[in-house]
Order: structure tokens, then C-alpha cells, then sequence
């Protein structure tokens, strides 16, 4: 199974995808933004956090025009996955692949912490590995997390089953405690908590949560 | 030609940060401010001579960049 990771100016996160995805095992290739392809036999893309050119203009925007971002559209139209965190699920909102949009948190404050949520779907790739309901902790590392859909949207997510985490607490005003949504679909997931900080790598205080997270999704592309 | 590009809210998007700063002209004493919105302001140089051409092209630009239509709408002068 073959996962890219994209590293724009700015990303922060790259990095410790990369790590979460070669741990179960995945042949990982790195991809810059000015790439327009890429590599041949992508299963998954992943779309780093970070503040990818600097925020500059709205979150994610001037990524989700940039050369790979193309690629990118290109390849969750084939149905392959995508995977977006934090500032990638603002970019992967930006290009239209994911409804909704992410707004200044509520108390306009920055926020870093764990944050416990509860699994709202397991009907995907992503979330195959946990049952409906389970908590989890995933660090939590932003400004603009706030997610906003109008009314209609959003009972077509809550039809659909495409929330697949809300937060146990809200601690960024996001509409019906999102965390996290998938496209139609269901091959293409954001979410503004990090499963990639959860792998239990760096020690007894980080939770393990993202691991279960990932070796479904590599379990899901090696059966595929 | 120049145009001006604003950016703002939609009407009915909660606004923050505009809140944060209703709150903070209050505790500075101005008590009569029932509501504040933050938008942005673009101001574009153009090469463009035609004004309804430019204006077009401007609109074609905050569609597909200048502003986000999910939570945005803009206006456009050209001057």
C-alpha cells in the first residue's frame, strides 16, 4: 500500500504522517507542493497540518490552488483516499472535496490539548477500526477549527452517516460538536484533530489512540 | 484601473471575532454598538481598461479564490 504525504510551505504535521503511516507499514513517498503528479499507484493522499503559505488569505486556500492540489482533486475523483488533518481538512474544504468550512474558534483562542472524542461513524476506511461510540484522545493544535455548514448540509451529513467524530466536549464552537467529516463517498475524511500525534511513540502520556486509526486504513488498502 | 474587493460574512455566519471587538468598545465605554462585522479589503491593480470587463474578471477571481462562498459573499468596485 502506497500513502503520499504533501508538504506545503508551512506544514508542520508532514512529518509525523509519514511516521504513522510507515509504522503500519505503508511505503511512504513525500510529495512538494509544486509537484503536479503523483507517484504511480497512490492509494492514499495525506494532507498535512501546519499553516501551509503562512495562512495567508483564509487557511488553506492558496494550498487548495496550488500544482499538486490539482493532482490531488485528480485522484479522490478516481475514488482514491484522502486523508486531510487540521490544516489539511481546512485545504481539503477549500477545494470543495469536504462541505462546510472552518471558522476562528469560537473563543478566538489558539488551542493545543488532548481532546477526547467519540467515534459518530465506523462506516469508513478511516474509523473501520473502532466501534460506534468509542472515545478517543487526539491532540488538538488550532485557531481555525470551527466548523460551520448551513442547515441543509448538515442533515445531510447527519442522514448520511458522514460524521465520523464529534468531540466529547466543544471546545472550538464547531456546529453539532464536529470533529471530523467524510465525502459522499466515504473515502475522503477531515479532521482537525491529529491521530497522527496518537501513535504512543514518545512515551506513557501520549495516548495510543491513532494507532488503531491507521492500521485499519493500511488494512483497508492491503485488502483492497 | 484599480478595484476594491470586499470581503464579508454572510449574513447569518457568526462572527467572532467582530463580537470580541463589540465587547471590547463596550468595557471602553462605547455603549451604544448593537453589533460589529470583520470583513477584508483587497485592492487589485489592474491592466484591464474596460471597467464592466475588469469587473467581470474581478468577480471570476473572488469565485474562485478571493473569497470562500460557503461562509463569504463580496462586493466589487472598480474605479
Amino acid at each position: 500500500m502506497k500513502a503520499a504525504v504533501i508538504t506545503f510551505p508551512g506544514s508542520n504535521c508532514d512529518r509525523d504522517l509519514a511516521c504513522a503511516f510507515a509504522e503500519m507499514g505503508a511505503e511512504v513517498t513525500r510529495v512538494w507542493h509544486k509537484d503536479d503528479a503523483l507517484p504511480a499507484g497512490t492509494d492514499i493522499v495525506a494532507v498535512p497540518g501546519g499553516f501551509s503559505y503562512g495562512d495567508y488569505l483564509r487557511c488553506g486556500a492558496i494550498a487548495a490552488r496550488s500544482p499538486v492540489a490539482a493532482a490531488l482533486r485528480a485522484h479522490a475523483a478516481r475514488g482514491g483516499l484522502v486523508l486531510g488533518v487540521c490544516n489539511g481538512f481546512q485545504i481539503l474544504t477549500e477545494l470543495g472535496l469536504l462541505p462546510g468550512a472552518l471558522m476562528r474558534n469560537a473563543a478566538l483562542r489558539y488551542i493545543c490539548r488532548p481532546e477526547r472524542l467519540i467515534v459518530a461513524s465506523t462506516d469508513s476506511p478511516f474509523t473501520a477500526g473502532y466501534a460506534l461510540g468509542d472515545a478517543v484522545t487526539f491532540p488538538i493544535a488550532h485557531h481555525d477549527g470551527n466548523y460551520v455548514i448551513d442547515a441543509e448540509g448538515l442533515a445531510r451529513l447527519k442522514a448520511e452517516g458522514r460524521i465520523a467524530f464529534r468531540y466529547a466536549t466543544n471546545p472550538n464552537g464547531s456546529v453539532d460538536d464536529i470533529a471530523g467529516v467524510l465525502s459522499e463517498n466515504r473515502r475522503v475524511l477531515g479532521m482537525m484533530p491529529h491521530p497522527e500525534r496518537a501513535m504512543g511513540m514518545t512515551g506513557a502520556q501520549e495516548s495510543a489512540d491513532g494507532s488503531a486509526f491507521f492500521r485499519a486504513l493500511c488494512a483497508a488498502m492491503t485488502a483492497a | 484601473m484599480k478595484a476594491r474587493v470586499h470581503v464579508m460574512l454572510k449574513d447569518g455566519v457568526l462572527d467572532p471575532q467582530g463580537e470580541a471587538v463589540r465587547h471590547a468598545l463596550g468595557s471602553l465605554g462605547f455603549s451604544g454598538v448593537e453589533g460589529v462585522r470583520m470583513g477584508k479589503v483587497i485592492e487589485l491593480e489592474l491592466q484591464a481598461t474596460d471597467a464592466a470587463q475588469a469587473e467581470a474578471e474581478v468577480r471570476q477571481m473572488c469565485e474562485r479564490l478571493l473569497a470562500n462562498t460557503v461562509i463569504e459573499k463580496y462586493t466589487v468596485e472598480i474605479a
